[in-house]
C-alpha cells in the first residue's frame, strides 16, 4: 500500500472477499490460504544474513513452495569480521559471497532493486519494471543510516568520514584512511545512540584499531565519543582495554561529554556539548533505520524500524508481510547476524505453517555474538528468546550472558578461534 | 459449501502433521548458527546431525547444572528445558 493514510486492515468480510482465509484471524485458521494445487508464492527482499537464510530454509523444506529472492548485488559484503579488514588484517575479499549456491537450490533471483509493496494486490514492484505476485512477503532489508539525523552527516560527509556500517567501499576507504595517517595521528570513533546495527560493533572497532595503532603507529591516540554511558559487553571491552590499549583507547561516554552533535566533513570536524575534535580519521556510526522498503511498504513505524509479532515475524502493521533482521524490532535480540539468521529460520517455518493452512507453533531463539578486542583475544555475549504472552521477545530468564570476567588468556583465545568459525559456518549455511 | 469447508479442513489438518514432522522443534534451527548443518564447513564445534540421542541429552544438562564446561553453551543450555532438550536430541539423532 502507500504510505500515508492510517495503517491499511481489512475487514473480515474483505478478507474473505480475497479468499485471504487463513492467517488473518487466528479463529479462521486452519484452511490453506492458497488454491488448492498451485504453489504457494513467497517472495523475499533482500539477500543478506536474514533473507537469504529465509528464502533457503523455505526452499529446503518445501521444494514445492516458489520462492524469489530479491537483491540487487550480484556479490555480497558481509561486516561481521569487517573490523578485522579495518585494521589490515583481512583481505575484502573474504566477506564477499555470491548467489550460486542459493540460485542452484532452485530460488528464484530477481537481481534488481524493490521500490514498492502494494499489501492490498499482494505485489511487489521492482526496478526493472516487473511486479511480483506474493501469498506471503518477508521484507529482509537490513538498515539505511539515517542522513542528515547528526546535523552534517548526509551523503557526502560519508566519502570524507566514513561510517563503514555497510561494508564494501566505505570498509575499504576507513583502511586507507588509517594507512594514510602518520604515526601520532587522533583517530576518532562517534558511537551512536540504541538502537542501531550490532551493539557491540562500534567497541570490537575500536579494539582492533587500537591494536592497528599499537603495532604499527604506537605515538597515535584513538578516542571513542560515544552518545551512550553503557554499552554491550563493556566490562570485558574495558578489562581487555586497560590491558592491551593503556593510555592509547580513551572512552568517552554521554555523561563526560561523549555525545556528537554535529559535523563539519570538510574539516573532518566532530562537535559535542564540551568542545571540538579535529582528528586525522574521523569514523562517524551515524543514526540508522530499517532499510527505506520497511518505510515504502508500511511496515515500519514512527521509530523507523518493524513491530513484528514474535511467533511469525509478520508485520503488526501490515498482513501477510513478515520482517526479519536489522529492520525488525525483536525486543530483547540485538541486531546481528547470528539474530537475522535464526529469525529467518523461525519465519521460513511460520510461512510454510501458514501457507499449508497449520497454526505456526511458539518459537525459542538463540543469538550468540563474538568480538574480538584483539586477533587472539575474543570474547561474547549469548541470549536465548521466547515470545511473551504481551507480544514481546523477551530473554528466556537465566539464561545467557557475557564470556567469565575473570578468565585466562587460553579462553580468550579459544573464543578468538570460535568465532573465526562461526564466522565459516553461518556464511556456509546461508550462502555456500 | 460447508462440505467444500470440511474437506479442505481434513486436507489442511495432513498438511499440518506433514509440516509437523518436517519442522524442527523450538530452539533447533537456531543451533546450525555454531554447529555446522553442512560438512563443508570447517569448525572445532560438532556438528549435531545424526550424534546420539542420549549423548546431546547428557551434554545439554551437564552445560544447564554447570558440570560441563563450555565457552557459550553454558549459557545457552540454561534456556532451554528438559522436554525442549529431549526434542532438540531426538531432531538431530534423526538426521544424517
Ligand atoms: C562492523 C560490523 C560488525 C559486525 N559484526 C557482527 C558479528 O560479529 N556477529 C553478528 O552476528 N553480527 C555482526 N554485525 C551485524 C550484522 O552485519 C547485521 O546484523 C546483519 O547483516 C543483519 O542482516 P540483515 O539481513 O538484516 O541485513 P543485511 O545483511 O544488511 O542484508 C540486507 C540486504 O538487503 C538488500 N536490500 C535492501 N533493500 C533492498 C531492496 N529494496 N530491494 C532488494 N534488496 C534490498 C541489501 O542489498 C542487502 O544485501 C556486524 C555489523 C557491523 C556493521
Amino acid at each position: 500500500m502507500i504510505r500515508g493514510g492510517a495503517p491499511m486492515t481489512l475487514s473480515r468480510r474483505q478478507f474473505l472477499k480475497l479468499g485471504a482465509v487463513a492467517a488473518a484471524s487466528p479463529a479462521l485458521a486452519p484452511v490453506p490460504s492458497v488454491a488448492q494445487g498451485a504453489a504457494p508464492r513467497v517472495v523475499v527482499v533482500g539477500g543478506g544474513f536474514a533473507g537469504a537464510s529465509c528464502a533457503r530454509a523455505l526452499r529446503q523444506s518445501h521444494p514445492r513452495f516458489a520462492v524469489t529472492l530479491v537483491e540487487p548485488n550480484p556479490t555480497f559484503t558481509a561486516c561481521p569480521f569487517s573490523n578485522v579488514v579495518i585494521a589490515g588484517l583481512r583481505e575484502l575479499s573474504a566477506q564477499q559471497f555470491t548467489y550460486d549456491r542459493i540460485a542452484a537450490d532452485g530460488i528464484v533471483l530477481a537481481r534488481t532493486t524493490a521500490t514498492a509493496v502494494d499489501a492490498q494486490a499482494r505485489t511487489v514492484a521492482l526496478a526493472d519494471g516487473a511486479r511480483l505476485p506474493y501469498d506471503r512477503l518477508v521484507l529482509a532489508p537490513g538498515i539505511d543510516i539515517r542522513w542528515g539525523a547528526l546535523p552534517g552527516y548526509d551523503e557526502p560527509a560519508a566519502s570524507e568520514m566514513p561510517h563503514a556500517w555497510r561494508a564494501g567501499e566505505q570498509t575499504l576507504l576507513l583502511r586507507r584512511q588509517l594507512e594514510a595517517m602518520d604515526d601520532g595521528g587522533l583517530v576518532v570513533i562517534a558511537a551512536p545512540a540504541n538502537p542501531f546495527r550490532c551493539p557491540p560493533g562500534p567497541y570490537e572497532r575500536a579494539s582492533l584499531i587500537a591494536h592497528y595503532l599499537k603495532t604499527k603507529k604506537p605515538r597515535s591516540k584513538l578516542i571513542v565519543l560515544d552518545a551512550k554511558d553503557a554499552f554491550s559487553k563493556q566490562r570485558l571491552f574495558q578489562q581487555a582495554w586497560a590491558e592491551l590499549y593503556p593510555g592509547l583507547l580513551e572512552w568517552v561516554p554521554l555523561s563526560k561529554g561523549g555525545n556528537v552533535t554535529s559535523v563539519e566533513p570538510a574539516t573532518r570536524t566532530l562537535v559535542t556539548d564540551f568542545g571540538r575534535h579535529q582528528p586525522k580519521v574521523a569514523n562517524v556510526i551515524p543514526p540508522q533505520k530499517a532499510g527505506r522498503i520497511a518505510d515504502v511498504a508500511g511496515v515500519a513505524d514512527r521509530s523507523g524500524w518493524c513491530p513484528i509479532d514474535p511467533v511469525t515475524f509478520e508485520s503488526k502493521l501490515q498482513p501477510r508481510i513478515h520482517v526479519i533482521g536489522d529492520a525488525a524490532i525483536a525486543g530483547a535480540m540485538p541486531k546481528s547476524a547470528f539474530a537475522a539468521n535464526s529469525q529467518a529460520k523461525t519465519c521460513a517455518a511460520a510461512v510454510a505453517r501458514l501457507l499449508t493452512g497449520a497454526t505456526p507453533s511458539t518459537p525459542k531463539l538463540i543469538n550468540t555474538c563474538y568480538s574480538l578486542v584483539a586477533p587472539d583475544y575474543g570474547i561474547s555475549v549469548a541470549g536465548v528468546y521466547q515470545p511473551t504472552p504481551a507480544g514481546q521477545l523477551a530473554d528466556v530468564p537465566g539464561a545467557g550472558g557475557v564470556s567469565p570476567s575473570e578468565a585466562p588468556r587460553a579462553v580468550r583465545a579459544a573464543e578468538a578461534v570460535l568465532a573465526d568459525a562461526w564466522f565459516r559456518t553461518i556464511t556456509t549455511e546461508v550462502f555456500g | 459449501m460447508g462440505r467444500v469447508l470440511a474437506a479442505a479442513i481434513g486436507l489442511a489438518s495432513i498438511a499440518a502433521a506433514a509440516v509437523a514432522w518436517a519442522q524442527p522443534p523450538a530452539g533447533a534451527a537456531a543451533c546450525t548458527g555454531c554447529h555446522p548443518a553442512s560438512t563443508r564447513a570447517q569448525s572445532p564445534v560438532v556438528r549435531l546431525a545424526g550424534l546420539d540421542r542420549a549423548a546431546i541429552v547428557r551434554a545439554m544438562r551437564e552445560f544447564r547444572a554447570g558440570t560441563r564446561t563450555g565457552t557459550v553453551m553454558d549459557r545457552i543450555a540454561k534456556g532451554f528445558t528438559d522436554e525442549e532438550i529431549q526434542a532438540i536430541a531426538a531432531w538431530y539423532a534423526a538426521q544424517r
